[in-house]
Parts: C-alpha cells; sequence; structure tokens
C-alpha cells in the first residue's frame, strides 16, 4: 500500500548490516550491555507505540506489562522449566492478564484510560515489592539461569552465554517485532487502529467493532512487552521490583515521544539514542532529568512526531526546494 | 425497507422525540425536514444506535435493529454520514474508504499478521470496491491525497463515498449539502439521485426546502420532537401544519 522511496530501503538495509556487525566494532562490553538493552527497550517501546501511537489509547501499565515477563521467566526458570517454554507462557500469561484489565480499562476513554493504567501499573510495582514468597520482594530475584542452549539441525548447538549471542538473540526479537507490527500497521486491519485513534464516533458508524479493536492493540502491545520483558530478565540474571515500575514505564514513554510517536522507526530510534545520551551526560548526575525536561517540552511543541517526524518533514522542504530549483 | 415505530427520546425531562412513526420504501429518497431543534439529528442518532431510544423501534425488514450497537447495525446494510463532515482527517482518501470497507472482509487480527491467501484477497477486494466508489462519487484522482487538502464539497462527497463503500441497503445522511453554496448543493443533488438510481435507498435530512421539493419521494415534517406531516412533496408544501410550522410563513419552493 505505502511504498517507500528506495532510498529509505537502502537506508534501511545500511542499518541492518550495521546492527549486524555491531558485535565487531562495539567499544567496549559496558556499551555493548547498553546496547543489548537497548535493543530490549526498542522492543518494550514499539510495542507501546503500537497501543499509544497508533491506536491512541495511552496505555501507562507497559512496565507492569514488562514486568510480567520478567517476573514470570524469573520464577519459572528457577522452578527448572526451560527458557524456551518460560518465555512464551510469561508472555501468554501477560496477554490474559492484558485482557483481564483490558476489558474493563478500555471502557474508559482519553486521560481516563492513562490514569485506570498507571494505576494498575502502580499496583503490580506494589506486588513486586510486596508478595515476597513469590517475588522475593524488594530484593528481587537472583541467579536467573541464561537462556538455556538450542540445538538447531545444521548449526549444531546455540549457546548465549556471551554477550554477543545475546545481542543477536535480543536483535532477533526486536526484528521479529518490527516484522509483526509491520505486517499489522501497513494493512486495512492496521488502519482501524488508527481510525479509533483520530475519530473513533465515526469508526464505530463505519463498522469497525471499535471495542475488540482497542482489545487486540493493547493485548498485542502487553505480550510484546512481556517478552521483552522475560528476555531481559534472563540476560540481566536478576529481577526487582524496579523492572515492573511505572518509571520504566515512563523511560518507554520518553523514548517513544522524542523518538517519534506513531512511526515504526521512531520508537526504536528514541530506544538507542536516549540511553547513550544518559550516558554522555553521566555527569550531570540527577540534573541529567532537567535536561530531558526541557528537551520533552520542546519536542512535543515543536516537533509533535519526534525525531522521525522532524527528519520527514525536512525531508519534504528539501524535496520542495529542490522542485522549485528545476522549475526556476 | 426501513421503518421507524413510536420512536421517543427523553432527555432529562425534556422530551426532543416524541411517538415518531413512519416507514421508508425501497428505491425511494426519504427526506426528514424540519426547523432547527426539531428533533431531527437525535431521531437520526436512533436509527443509527449512536443513542438508545428511551421507547419505540427501528426495524430493517423484519429485523429489529434498535439496542443495538453502531457498528452491529451498519453490518445490517444501514450506513450514515454525521452532520458536521465527519472523517479520518489524519489519513488520506483511500485509507478512509477501505476502513469503511473492512466489515465487510475477513481482515482480522491472524490473517494480517499471517498473511494468508485470504488476506491478499480481501485486501485487493477492498482496494477495488474502494477506488470503484471513489469514481462514483467523483474523486478518484484524489484517492492518494490527504483530508486537509480537499475542498469542502469534497469532504461532503467523501463522507457519502464512505457510507456507500460497504453497499448498503440504505444510507441515512445527515444534511449533505450543509455549509455548501447553491452551486455544490446542487451537485451533490445529483449525486444523491444518482445513489437511487443504483438502486439504493435514500433517508436524508436537510434545511434547504427547494432542494428537498425536487429531491425526495415523501417527506416527514417534525416540529418539536412531533411529526406533524408526511406525504409527497406537493402534500407537504400545501399543508397547513407545515406553514405554520414554518413561522406561520409559507415554504419557498
Amino acid at each position: 500500500m505505502i511504498t517507500k522511496p528506495i532510498h529509505t530501503r537502502l537506508m534501511y538495509l545500511a542499518l541492518f548490516i550495521a546492527a549486524l556487525l555491531l558485535p565487531l566494532y562495539v567499544p567496549d562490553d559496558y556499551i555493548f550491555q547498553i546496547v543489548i538493552m537497548s535493543v530490549l527497550y526498542a522492543i518494550a517501546t514499539s510495542a507501546m507505540n503500537l497501543i499509544i501511537g497508533f491506536t491512541g489509547q495511552a496505555s501507562l501499565a507497559h512496565g507492569a506489562f514488562f514486568g510480567i515477563g520478567a517476573y514470570g521467566v524469573a520464577i519459572l526458570t528457577k522452578a527448572g522449566i526451560s527458557f524456551w517454554v518460560a518465555l512464551p507462557v510469561s508472555a501468554l500469561i501477560a496477554a490474559l492478564v492484558g485482557v483481564l484489565v483490558g476489558i474493563p480499562a478500555l471502557r474508559t476513554r482519553g486521560h481516563y484510560f492513562a490514569i485506570v493504567t498507571l494505576c494498575f501499573g502502580v499496583i503490580m510495582w506494589i506486588l513486586a515489592g510486596n508478595w515476597i514468597e513469590l517475588t522475593g520482594g524488594h530484593n528481587g530475584i537472583f541467579g536467573i539461569p541464561q537462556p538455556t542452549p538450542v540445538r538447531l539441525p545444521w548449526l549444531g548447538e546455540i549457546e548465549f552465554f556471551s554477550q554477543t549471542a545475546q545481542y543477536y538473540l535480543a536483535l532477533g526479537f526486536l526484528l521479529l517485532t518490527l516484522f509483526g507490527l509491520h505486517r499489522l500497521i501497513f494493512s486495512v486491519f492496521g488502519l482501524t487502529f488508527m481510525a479509533i485513534r483520530n475519530n473513533e464516533p465515526l469508526a464505530d458508524a463505519v463498522g469497525i467493532n471499535t471495542f475488540t479493536t482497542k482489545l487486540i492493540a493493547f493485548v498485542s502491545a502487553n505480550f510484546i512487552a512481556a517478552l521483552a520483558g522475560g528476555l531481559y530478565a534472563s540476560m540481566i540474571g536478576a529481577v526487582s521490583p524496579s523492572a515492573a515500575s511505572h518509571m520504566l514505564t515512563f523511560n518507554f514513554l520518553i523514548f517513544v515521544i522524542l523518538g517519534g510517536i506513531a512511526t515504526l522507526s521512531g520508537a526504536v530510534i528514541g530506544a538507542f539514542a536516549i540511553p547513550i545520551i544518559m550516558e554522555f551526560l553521566q555527569f550531570l548526575g540527577d540534573y541529567r532529568m532537567l535536561f530531558f525536561g526541557a528537551l520533552l517540552v520542546v519536542v512535543i511543541i515543536f516537533f509533535p512526531q519526534g525525531l522521525v517526524g522532524g527528519l520527514r518533514r525536512l525531508n519534504q522542504r528539501i524535496a520542495v526546494w529542490r522542485q522549485n530549483k528545476v522549475s526556476e | 425497507m426501513l421503518s421507524v415505530k413510536s420512536l421517543t427520546k427523553q432527555f432529562g425531562g425534556l422530551t426532543a422525540v416524541r411517538d415518531v412513526s413512519f416507514d421508508i420504501r425501497p428505491g425511494e429518497v426519504f427526506a426528514v425536514i424540519g426547523p432547527n431543534g426539531a428533533g431531527k439529528s437525535t431521531l437520526f442518532n436512533m436509527m443509527t444506535g449512536t443513542l438508545k431510544p428511551t421507547w419505540g423501534k427501528v426495524f430493517i425488514g423484519e429485523d429489529e435493529i434498535s439496542g443495538r450497537r453502531p457498528y452491529q447495525i451498519v453490518a445490517r446494510g444501514v450506513a450514515r454520514i454525521f452532520q458536521t463532515t465527519s472523517l479520518f482527517d489524519q489519513l488520506r482518501v483511500i485509507d478512509n474508504m477501505m476502513i469503511a470497507y473492512k466489515w465487510r472482509t475477513g481482515l482480522g487480527f491472524w490473517n494480517t499478521l499471517l498473511h494468508t491467501p485470504g488476506w491478499k484477497k480481501y485486501q485487493a477486494e477492498a482496494f477495488m470496491n474502494a477506488m470503484e466508489t471513489l469514481a462514483f462519487v467523483g474523486l478518484a484522482e484524489k484517492s492518494e491525497q490527504l483530508i486537509p487538502t480537499l475542498s469542502q464539497e469534497e469532504q461532503k462527497r467523501l463522507a457519502i463515498g464512505i457510507a456507500l463503500v460497504s453497499k448498503p441497503k440504505i444510507v441515512l445522511l445527515d444534511e449533505p449539502t450543509g455549509g455548501l453554496i447553491q452551486e455544490e448543493t446542487d451537485r451533490i443533488t445529483r449525486l444523491i439521485e444518482k445513489i437511487r438510481e443504483q438502486g439504493i435507498t435514500v433517508c436524508l435530512i436537510e434545511h434547504k426546502m427547494q432542494m428537498i421539493m425536487g429531491l425526495a419521494n415523501r417527506i416527514a415534517v417534525l416540529n418539536y420532537g412531533e411529526k406533524i406531516a408526511e406525504g409527497t412533496p406537493d402534500e407537504i408544501k400545501n399543508n397547513q401544519a407545515v406553514i405554520e410550522a414554518y413561522l406561520g410563513g409559507e415554504i419557498h419552493a
């Protein structure tokens, strides 16, 4: 339907190759770890973009679902269940919780929906900190096994103990997520998400079951967030309530807004750029937040579609300028 | 075709629509007219499921549609356009049309994610129908454009297109020419005649008497929420109650 111009395709190809070759040129283990985390955050942020950016429902429970995935994998793998079973099971649990939360929460609209989901997020965070028998309380869970090696027909056994292997595992999930989201969004089905964001009464009047459509977007986003959380738990080897907190939600939200809301690439760019900027601003300590606060205000006012939206506008201006030049 | 039986709507103590009944016959243009605040839009909203009637029922054929959700009513062949031109203004013209066709297809979550053969077929079918209907309403060349680039008249045409694309049995048009100048009104009138020629029943609300008198097969007149007359344009023109309702003056026809 929407075909991208050739230079955009080439840019994506270059990015893809750069991502594949990253372990060759990454300066040190510390930065590598930040990159791996960014990949996981990019998965969760892309999913958040589905419900917030494309469907227009400001779900602030995203961190909680990331946490459900993380704690799910932590508890199940510590009980001796294989990571490859624990991960989908945890994501399915998150999806089920998403249905149970979504059915009442999606009856509210606008900021009421944001408040309801934020409340759920805070409840999950408190639960993670206080249900000591299950979650280990504020200390969390330690010693979570790393993803179990998989045996593939031709490639032999693949282990996930090195950073490089974990990076490729995370990258694989990110690409899978983007592939799935791309299919969903650039289709008539995906248009119904945007129809709801744009004009819900009209969507209803043209035969779209708006409630079910919103629920599908919400649950899909939660499922993917939990996948990212499960990978996170297994790769870090420990989870604490901060992996399920609303602060995490707001981090994702900042990634989406600064990167570019309702654009597939924006969520990914935001999830990569901001942790790296954060690293560079390390010397500012907590004053970093002041910087981000100001940045957020500027972006929302002048670049409502974030970095990607800004770039697109620039691209259009250049196109117009070129056209004028040719006609002169 | 579509029958309204003793439809009543109360907002608190105020009765916006009181005991209104009429039958729309297949293939006709049926107009609902009345002064501002007569309850026309409330009546429409009840017919399309946006508002729940306090009393009374709406049928399409034998099938009761009152009390159903708007998306369920659309699936029974009743499409509508809103009074204020209501479009998906963040999206392109063609997107607007395909969204409105979606319920006719099996385009769901799984076949979209898996790109099943059915998905391909439906996606193509939606596109074909959208383009066909765009051509019908005269917007085929504008399919890639964004809504804010369209003129008022084009937006009205698109709104009608959105209602028509899913091949309804009856379309309900709430002031399809509101805010348009005479020439534009005439073009929309011709479009509505074209819709009738296609065998689609039309029910419309209008203020513009001259347009209605030339277009409608039958007219129902509302005043203070009650139906004060129903009949052919000639009968309505000579109806004493109608003349009085319009400020006691005569109708400019």
